[in-house]
Order: structure tokens, then sequence, then C-alpha cells
């Protein structure tokens, strides 16, 4: 069998930083430019697109709340499903951070009182087919997905789990011996303590979107925690979404009896979340093993019901979102000081994402390439955005848009994402029609009320003694340290087996 | 089950498109989709070469492709280790007609550049005598010269015209076998590709290289020095092997890659950026009988040229077992591998099967072992090929130590496992299992049209049939139990190993005043 080959993407990261939507495809037909200024490319016809209308899942409202979406696809004998469920980490318990990622684990490792988590992987392999769950932020999910012809079986096992977990103990270690394991290894990747740290400046140590599970947190959670966390989120509004090769009428009466049979939901809880921006000045780690510095600039960002967020895309496409930006022209292509830089201004569905721009160089040019990444960054603010630079934008965001559908999978995520957050069905195309109206001069007023680089925080993270010149030299104030030690749990705790010593 | 620990070389759309028998409804499922295949398959060889193949999927209005060249770091010649993709790097810097106001004076100035590249390079290599003072001088020569060429650039414009055009995933990847570059696009755009990567293949430009070069260098660092595991495999492969090229940094050595030159770049192109070299592939909403006379039109601009010559290395039979400890501020990992043989190999499903049995899930031998029922490890496994699979490789364990566990004891608990596999058969049901599971993975692979482009062309390239990607199942069909204790007692020997761990040590004190805080 051909193999995992060795590969070098030429930019595994920031294709496309900016986490705004981008989508469904207009022609761009080239003006009509005098003959002699016609570049070569601009003289083959782009013809009309095939026509292309998505197709759409069946929903069905049952009349406890519960909302089921059927997505038809018959290429492949598979058939696969999840379940959305209200509620994730940021709604977990501070003193037992890390709750939900062992939920995730131990759900479907100890399988349900018929039928054990490890018979149950030797029934689902031997059929090549799968049960997972999940913890994440705002939400769990159980996810199935098997041959047409097991379809029957592996619902029945799925919706059982749903239904009648049997959480043990044992799997429940297996869970916090994995966790300890990522929590003792966690700064041993420049990458991953820059992310991390660079998120706990946006919104606190604390906060419920940073704060991180320790050895004494996931030590201190118990099966009674993992059975009390399924009880209460299990009764939330369910979202379903199942794709596939099957009969239409016949997996609706199924899943109307299934799901149909449980209780009214309840509303998910409101939450009240502050968030105030970022200290600004410069934080910094030291780390001695490395030969280049991850700097993050980060600032708070917003959510999607912002009507900004379109232009703020358009404003992330020329900021940072993909070759011809202006971060990219300047720092890698034009400097070359960074292989990895990019970024732009966040949007998440219900709560402020983040301003993240990210540049890695060598600890010699630390300082210079934070400072041209800066000054790209401020540019938005004195160098006002030219049609080209618009037009630029606009063609690869819109151009690119049919991406977000092209496949029957995607449109039903889509779907299933926006009756989770509350959005209308028809976010995408309301969001491509602004897109589409976004001038210079909006670009312009969002980058004014949005961008204020004297208010951004920073962090190195990089080797000290070779980042000459120093810090200092950024004149953004003394460097903050920020002390990145694995806090070792008090002696008696649960935690397992932690690492004896930490730097 | 993905690794949380290691960036371990995944198997992607290709790779999972191995397998053998199991329940009826997939072989009837596979026959289906091998014949439907055929039908909606056109491969043509064009003059110069270069093979094309497109293959009609009208799910959306969009299409994928890819562009795979058979040839990578491993032909990398001496001295210019990461060559192949610095190369890869410069296929994004445009033509003579993308990405410059005036090619011909463009060339010129990038003529002067290699000129005062090769008089710095001169004095720099100087083993005695060199005149700091004149390297200065001839330093700020090459700067000049570049200066004066780059006034003739339209940066990135190659990458522009693509993604205002729509390009989603636009990437390339270099592979110690193989180069390969890769997007998708809305369908109308299929004439704007096949201007764009055919002018990219056959008028590559040598612009910017020396910016790119630091760009690269700058690669180097993220993946491999300030990276544990990185570090890890560097070293892991250098120790393994003592003759071929999959012992050599795939991305370079600083002092090598730091140092290549534009010219060189273009002579590794010359040689192996060749149409007999070349298959590209397309997937999507096309049609064979239009696009393939488009494509012919513009793929014919790719030089004619013979195949390049097969590498003589072979990597001598290993003497003695070999083992490399790195002392690191990072927590302890231990990785060992033994050479096998290359894909062509009549055995090369067998060593799948053992890796799906060892490796596969939460039913692998090796998590249940060392992860559920020792409780020493996070993740335990085994793969293969690795680094490549063209020439003869490596089956490589892992183990990530739960706290307070050492690489020793995932040594010992991995060669209780290989014992196991050499003394006796594995269940039917294990084997029965692995090849269901590589059946149904090779039909889900069918559904995604970059990675069908991807698994397509390389099939192509690497059996002259892209076919093979179904047929490969027959020999998957064929492992019995016997040939994988064959294999296992052949390959898993002692004087055929190399290990390497990390093993946490504090940070060593870099010489410095700072009063470090250990």
């Amino acid at each position: 069998m051909m193999s995992p080959l060795k590969r070098i993407p030429l930019r595994a990261r920031f294709v496309r930083t900016s986490s705004l939507l981008a989508v469904v495809s207009t022609l761009l037909i080239p003006a009509a430019l005098p003959a002699q200024q016609q570049k070569p490319w601009e003289k083959i016809p782009i013809p009309a697109l095939h026509e292309f209308k998505p197709q759409q899942p069946k929903r069905i409202d049952l009349k406890n709340g519960i909302v089921i979406f059927l997505q038809e696809d018959h290429e492949l004998p598979f058939v696969s499903g999840s379940i959305l469920i209200p509620g994730g980490s940021r709604d977990e318990d501070a003193s037992k951070a890390g709750l939900i990622g062992l939920y995730g684990q131990a759900w479907r490792t100890s399988g349900t009182a018929k039928m054990n988590g490890d018979q149950l992987d030797d029934l689902l392999e031997s059929k090549a087919a799968h049960i997972e769950t999940e913890g994440s932020e705002d939400s769990t999910s159980l996810a199935w997905d098997s041959l047409k012809a097991d379809a029957d079986q592996v619902f029945s096992l799925a919706f059982d789990l749903l239904l009648h977990p049997s959480f043990s103990a044992e799997k429940l270690q297996l869970a916090q011996q994995q966790e300890a394991t990522g929590i003792v290894r966690r700064n041993d990747d420049e990458g991953e303590i820059a992310e991390r740290e660079s998120a706990k400046l946006v919104y606190g140590a604390n906060s419920p979107y940073t704060r991180q599970p320790e050895l004494s947190t996931i030590g201190a959670v118990s099966v009674a925690d993992l059975k009390a966390w399924h009880d209460s989120t299990i009764g939330g509004k369910l979202i379903i979404g199942i794709s596939g090769d099957f009969d239409p009428v016949a997996m609706e009466a199924k899943m109307r009896t299934a799901f149909g049979a449980l209780p009214p939901v309840k509303p998910t809880p409101a939450r009240h979340d502050v968030f105030p921006p970022p200290k600004p000045g410069v934080s910094f780690i030291n780390k001695e093993d490395v030969n280049q510095s991850n700097v993050e600039i980060v600032g708070l960002g917003t959510d999607r019901h912002n009507p900004d967020v379109p232009t703020l895309a358009v404003m992330n496409e020329i900021l940072g979102g993909g070759f011809a930006s202006r971060l990219f022209q300047k720092v890698r292509t034009e400097l070359g000081l960074a292989y990895a830089v990019g970024g732009g201004f966040g949007a998440a569905y219900d709560h402020p994402a983040t301003f993240r721009v990210e540049v890695l160089t060598k600890s010699a040019s630390t300082v210079d390439a934070t400072k041209a990444t800066l000054a790209e960054i401020e540019s938005l603010n004195n160098r006002p955005v030219t049609e080209e630079e618009l037009k630029r934008a606009k063609d690869s965001i819109l151009n690119s848009f049919l991406f977000r559908y092209d496949t029957r999978d995607k449109v039903l995520a889509e779907r299933v994402r926006l009756e989770f957050y509350g959005y209308p069905a028809d976010y995408l195309e309301t969001y491509k029609a602004n897109l589409e109206k976004v001038t210079a001069k909006d670009v312009d007023a969002v980058a004014k009320k949005y961008i204020h680089a004297d208010k951004l925080a920073l962090l190195v993270v990089g080797n000290g003694p070779e980042i000459k010149p120093p810090l200092e030299d950024l004149s953004l104030g003394a460097p903050r340290p920020v002390d990145i030690t694995i806090p070792q749990p008090s002696k008696g705790s649960g935690a397992p087996g932690a690492a004896e010593k930490e730097q | 089950m993905q690794s949380r620990f290691l960036p371990w070389p995944r198997v992607g759309a290709v790779a999972l498109m191995a397998a053998v028998l199991a329940g009826t409804g997939l072989n009837s499922a596979l026959a289906q989709d091998l014949k439907s295949f055929e039908q909606r398959i056109t491969t043509k060889v064009l003059p110069n070469g270069l093979t094309l193949i497109v293959c009609e999927r009208p799910e959306a209005p969009v299409f994928s492709y890819s562009t795979f060249i058979d040839a990578g770091d491993v032909n990398d010649p001496s001295g210019e280790s990461g060559l192949a993709h610095m190369f890869e790097h410069l296929a994004f810097k445009g033509t003579s007609e993308i990405g410059t106001t005036d090619y011909a004076a463009e060339k010129v100035a990038l003529a002067k550049v290699e000129t005062a590249n090769d008089a710095y390079e001169a004095e720099y290599l100087k083993p005695v005598g060199r005149d700091p003072q004149k390297l200065a001088a001839l330093k700020k020569a090459v700067q000049d010269d570049e200066a004066e060429a780059h006034k003739y650039v339209v940066p990135n414009q190659f990458t522009e015209i693509a993604q205002r055009n729509g390009a989603e995933g636009l990437n390339a990847e270099t592979g110690l076998d193989n180069t390969m570059y890769y997007w998708s696009m809305p369908e109308n755009r299929l004439e704007l590709w096949a201007y764009l990567e055919s002018g990219r293949l056959a008028d590559t430009v040598p612009r910017e290289f020396y910016k790119e070069r630091d760009v690269v260098m700058e690669e180097r660092r993220m993946r491999t020095d300030s990276n544990p595991e990185g570090r890890l495999f560097e070293q892991f492969l250098a120790t393994a092997y003592v003759a071929h090229n999959y012992g050599r940094s795939s991305i370079g050595w600083p002092s090598e890659v730091s140092q290549i030159t534009a010219t060189e770049a273009m002579n590794f192109h010359k040689k192996y950026y060749v149409g007999s070299n070349v298959v590209v592939s397309v997937v999507g909403d096309v049609k064979a009988s239009e696009a393939m006379p488009l494509l012919e039109k513009y793929f014919s601009r790719v030089p004619a040229g013979p195949k390049p010559e097969e590498m003589t290395t072979v990597e001598p039979k290993q003497f003695a077992e070999k083992s490399i400890t790195i002392h690191d501020p990072s927590q302890p990992i231990y990785m060992e591998g033994y050479h096998r043989p290359d894909y062509r190999d009549p055995d090369d499903a067998v060593y799948d099967a053992i890796s799906d049995i060892l490796s596969n899930g939460r039913v692998s031998r090796m998590y249940r072992s060392l992860v559920r029922d020792q409780q020493i490890a996070a993740e335990a496994a085994g793969v293969s090929p690795y680094p490549g699979d063209k020439y003869p490789s490596l089956f490589v364990f892992f183990a990530v130590p739960l706290p307070g566990h050492m690489p020793a004891e995932m040594a010992a608990s991995i060669h209780k496992e290989i014992d196991k596999l050499r003394t006796t058969d594995v269940t039917d049901e294990e084997l029965a299992m692995y090849k269901t599971r590589q059946r149904a993975d090779l039909l889900r692979g069918l559904a995604d049209n970059q990675g069908l482009a991807n698994a397509l062309a390389e099939y192509q390239t690497r059996y002259g049939d892209w076919r093979e990607l179904f047929k490969q199942l027959d020999r998957v069909d064929k492992v019995t139990k016997a040939d994988i204790r064959r294999v296992a007692n052949q390959v898993f020997v002692t004087g055929n190993r190399t290990t390497a761990s990390i093993e946490t040590a504090p940070p060593a004190a870099p010489e410095k005043k700072d009063g470090d805080a250990r």
C-alpha cells in the first residue's frame, strides 16, 4: 500500500486564518480592458458556472423540541449520524476543569449496561463501523457511521449509549491518565504554549474559555460527576443529523420513534460572560531549546451577530488571508523573516473570538519581525484599502464560497451549526450578499473601529538569550515574564501519576 | 485512532486505499466501483510523456487536481539536501508571463544575481584566507543585484490569480519520494487552472529565490529545530540509515539548505520536471471529452525528457542494533524501527496487516496492551512504511509514556508484542477485521475529489496504472496468518533495529549570564 508519506506542506498553517466564513461563487468575468493591457490569463474565458442548487437536508421538528436533519446521499453505501448536545467545558466547574474532556472519552470507552466499551470496540471494528463521543467548549456529541447494511444495528447501539451509558471507574482512570499525559507535556512544544498562553492574555487565565485542566482538577473528577453531567445535559435541545444512503421515509419514521419518545427538552441556560479587553504590553516565556520565536499579537474579537462581520472578513483577507495579503507580502515574501505569518479578527457564533496575528521567526529577528508585523496591522489604520485590494479580497472570498457547501455533508453540518447557535437557515446567503456589498470605505471604517494596535497584547515564546536585539527594543515596556510551571497536585490527591519534576 | 501527541506521518487519503475482503456488501460495492471508475476515468499519455487522468465526478460544480512529480528530497544531490523542497517553493513564484513587469529585463537581472551569489559563495567557502571585508562587500553586491531584479517582480501574482479565482486548499507537499501540487476550484476555471499549472511546470522563473531560502530556513526552525519530535525524527533516521538518502534530513541540513542556489534548483527542475516524470489528475465536475483536448493543449508545454535514472544506492543490511538517546527538556518518547523492503515487495500488504493489527484503534494490540492493560503509555503504535515507500524503508514502533514511566518500559513491552507476533498466529478475527476495515476505508475515500485526485496520480506513478488502487485488494486478500509470522520473524530482529528516545533532562544552562531559572 502506498504509505504515509512524510510531507512538508508549503504552508500548513494560515491557509485561511480568518475563521470567518468563506463561500458560494459568483462569476468573475474579466472586465473588458483594452486589448494591449490584457494579461494572458485574463484572455482565458470563464464560462458560466454549471447550475448548482445544494441539496438541503430535510428538517423535522419533533414535538418535544428535538430537531432532526436528514440528508440523503446515495453515492456510497454508508450511513452516518450525530447528536449534538448543548453544554461543554465552558460550563464545567472550575475546580473540575477537564471534566468534559474526561467525559468525552469515558462515555464511549465505558459503553452501556448491555455492552461494555471493549465489547463495543470489538463489534464495531469487525464491521468497520464507528461510534464516538466527544466533549468540546460549548457542546458534547455522539456520532456514528457504518456501512448501510449495518446501519440499523449501529444506530441502536449508539442510541443505547445515549440513553443508558455506564460510566466506569476504570475507564475514567484511563481517561485521566491520558489527560495527565497531555498536561505534563503541554510545555514541550512552543507553538502549543504560544496558542494557549496568548488566549489567556485575551480572556484571562481563569476564564471559562481558557482555564486549563490541571493534575489536581482532573484528579477531582469522579464517576458520579460524569453521570451528573450526562443527566443534566441529555435533556437539552438535541440536534440530530443523519446523512448517507438510506430510505428517507423509513429513516424519518425510525428517528421520530426513537427521539420522539424523549421528554420535552429543557432550555439551554444563557451564559453571562464578561470580556474585558486584554492588558496591553509584552509578555515573555523563555524556552531555551528553540531557535525560533513564536510571536502572538492578540486582542478581543467579535461574534457573528455583529453586522460588521462581512466587512471584517474582507479586512482579514487583506491583512492576513492569503499569499497576497499585507502580512504575507511584507513579512514573508519581501523580508523573508517568517514561514508562518498570518491571522485576523476572529468571529465566533455566540461569544467574542480573538483577534490574533502570529509570526514565527528566528530568535535574532524577533524584534524586526514583530515590528514589521505590527506595522502591517497598523497599516489598516493609516494606509487606506485600495480598490485593487478590495477586489482581490472579495474575489478570493466569493469565488471560493462554493466550497462551503460543495458536499452534502458540509451542507448538513452547516445547518446543524446554525440551528445550534440559533442563526437563521439562510445565514450563509445573507452573509454572502453582505460580503458583496462591502466597499473599501467600509473596510477602512471597521479598521478604525476595531483595530487599535496600541491596545493589543503581545506574547513572545522564545529563547531569551538568543533574542538580540532584546524585546525592550520594541519600546512597549518591560517584558512581563509568564510563569507556565505545571502545578503539582497536593499529596494524597487523586491525580494519576504526575511527573516528578518540571522546570 | 489519531495520534494525540506525535505528528506522525498520517495515513493520508492515499494510504487509506488499501484493503481486503469481507462482508458481501463491501465486495460488491467495490466491484461496482471499479467498474464505474473504469467508465468515468480517462487517461492519456501526451507526446512529451506526461500522463493525464480525468475522473468525472459531477457532484458539485468544482474540481480538484493533483500534480504528482516522481521526485522528492531523496533525489537531492549530495551537499544539496532540501533542494526538491526549495524548488517546490520556487514553483509558486510565477512564470515568464506571471509575476513580472518585464521578463526580458528581469532575466538579465536574475543572471546577475547568480553571478554575484557565486562570487560570494566562493569567498564564503574558502578553507583559508577568507576576507571578512571582501565577504561583506560581496554580500552587499548580491543584495544590490537582488534589489535590482526585484524591481520587475509582481510579488505572489501566481497564487493571487489562483486565489481570487476561488482556489481552495492551495498547497504543495514535498516528500522524500515525490512532490505534489494541488488545489480545488470552481469548474468554470478549468482552463485558467490548466494555464497556471502547466505554466509553472514548464516555465518556472527563479525569482526571489534567496528570500524564499530564508523562508525555508524558518520552516526548518519551526518543524525541526524548535520541535522536540522534529529533532527526534531527524536524528532517528540519520541513525537508522548509513547509505540511502532516507537517512538525510528531508527539509535539508542547515548548512546545505542555506547554500542552495537558484541555479541548482533550476537544474533539479530541468532533470526531474520532464513529461515522463509527471502525472496530472483532475477529479470533479469535468467532462473528459471536453477537458482532455484542453489539458493536452496546455500540458504539452512541459518539456519532454528521459525518465531520470533510478538511484543506485540500496541501504545495506544493518550489522548491529543502534541506539540513540536525546536528553532534552521535554517529556519522554520512545521509538524503534526495523528495515523493511519497498512498496513493490510481495509482502507489502503483510506489513500493512501487521500495522493494522498492532495499531488501528482501541481493538489494536498495542493499545490494549500498553495503554489499556499495563497502563504505561498514553499512546502506542507500529506503523509502516516510514519515512517513504518508494525505497526500502522502516517499520516503526513508538510509544508515548504516561507520566512516571520510562522509555525502557516501552521498549520491553513493544518487544513482548513483537515476540507474540513471531511465535503465535494472529487470530482469524484480527485478520478478518484488517481486511474489512481496509476495504471500507478504500470505499470511504472515494467520496472526496482531492483525496481521489491524489490517489489516482500516486498509483498511476507508482504502478503505472491507477487501477492498482482497487486491484491491490487482491494482495490484501491473500495475506495469511503464516505470512504475518514469517515476516515478523524476518524483520523484527535485534540486529535490524534502531532505537531512539527522548529522556527528560533539565534545560542545559546555555553558558549564560541571565541567571537561568532552574
